[in-house]
């Protein structure tokens, strides 16, 4: 009887822990665990400020007051940085159709500005057609770096070949500087309707 | 081994693994595949010897054991580990302890019920290989995705040595062993590859 009882509380317990470590099921991995969290309750981010591949400056939150549609690259990245430009290209036309240009800015930022200098982020940005007013690439102070990776969950690490890994993924940021929704670069719809959904 | 051994073995053990943490969680086989079973083994090297009522059959321990298992069977409690000192540090109390009441729950199994969990084991290990090899994302963001391949080899490897470890000694041990308790039950030869 106390045996029973016992496995009966350790399964009620168990399932308890186990539901509470997938936010009920529905997050298993750490990246969907962020998206799921700022989903649920935007989360605020540390403000920073920017150098643009113009040599102009920039910060997060907007100063302008726009939404910022933030990701985070490096220049020399051989696969991910790439298609996710190519992508942040598209989404920069897709703001534009839905009428949001003037307010949403998009921003990719390098997580290695130390070897990122202005050339470097406007050869980046020359490949990708980034035009400098809607979308433009962007580095924070080195000194600032983990903070801003820390605020946004982003995690870059050594891939062996000189170059990181890292999760790719556009960062809405609000006017007021909460970070409100994460998602997957192709994901232009879901991107729009949190840009929208920021500045109501 | 000498029961006085135990308490040394395991402070050697723990503190392998807390000094080499920072090297050990940079590879996720190592991570998952060694230092994991390393504090179980830690855990299960202190256990105490004594029969509990609650403990009956083992299956509140074990339960509890697979309840710990399957939360750190999670991609993202991997990932934390190695991202928050809180999570760090749960990994250290907690899997030790998992091991511990395996090694009770273990001790006070039926043969059948430790039959049971050896398959369960085998085939959640197989799982485990067939996801990590065939996972198009990274499941972890602190680990590349060749390491992931890796990991799920890791486990493949671990599939398959289980399997062979608990069913070749059923080979040269095939007849049911006839002991007062279990001659009434049909399945009876599932003890016989089974240490006690």
């Amino acid at each position: 009887m106390q045996a029973l009882l016992a496995s009966l509380l350790v399964v009620v317990a168990g399932g308890g822990l186990l539901w509470q470590a997938t936010d009920g099921g529905q997050a298993l991995t750490a990246e969907s665990a962020r998206r799921l969290a700022v989903q649920r309750a935007p989360q605020p981010v540390s403000p920073f400020a920017l150098e643009t591949m113009s040599g102009a400056s920039a910060a997060i939150p907007d100063a302008r007051g726009k939404v910022a549609l933030v990701e985070f690259i490096y220049t020399t990245c051989p696969t991910l940085c790439q298609s996710a430009g190519a992508d942040m290209f598209r989404l920069g036309n897709r703001v534009r159709e839905a009428g949001l240009a003037d307010r949403v800015t998009l921003m990719s930022v390098s997580f290695d500005p130390e070897f990122d200098t202005v050339e470097r982020m406007q050869s980046y940005g020359e490949r990708h057609d980034a035009d400098g007013a809607l979308w433009t690439i962007a580095r924070p102070r080195p000194d600032v770096l983990p903070q801003i990776l820390s605020d946004f969950g982003v995690i870059a690490i050594p891939d062996r070949m000189g170059g990181y890994t890292h999760n790719v993924a556009v960062h809405v940021v609000t006017a007021d500087g909460r970070l409100a929704a994460i998602h997957d670069t192709g994901d232009f719809e879901g991107i729009i309707a949190a840009a929208r959904k920021a500045l109501r | 081994m000498k029961r006085h051994l135990r308490p040394g073995l395991a402070a050697i053990i723990m503190f392998a693994c807390i000094l080499g943490n920072r090297t050990l969680e940079a590879d996720p086989v190592l991570h998952v595949l060694v230092q994991l079973p390393l504090l179980g083994v830690c855990g299960a090297l202190l256990a105490p010897r004594r029969e509990w009522c609650w403990a009956q059959g083992g299956f509140a321990p074990l339960l509890a054991a697979l309840f710990g298992i399957a939360f750190w069977m999670l991609p993202r409690s991997i990932d934390g580990a190695v991202t928050f000192p809180v999570m760090t540090a749960a990994k250290f109390l907690s899997v030790p302890l998992i091991g511990m009441l395996l090694a009770i729950g273990w001790r006070q199994a039926h043969a059948l019920l430790r039959g049971f969990l050896k398959a369960q084991t085998v085939s959640m290990a197989g799982f485990m290989a067939f996801l990590f090899t065939h996972s198009p994302v990274r499941l972890c963001n602190n680990y590349l995705i060749d390491d992931q391949w890796r990991l799920g080899f890791g486990f493949l490897f671990l599939a398959i040595g289980l399997a062979m470890v608990w069913t070749i000694p059923l080979l040269f041990n095939a007849r049911p062993r006839a002991s007062p308790r279990t001659r009434a039950e049909p399945m009876t030869h599932v003890q016989s590859g089974v240490p006690a």
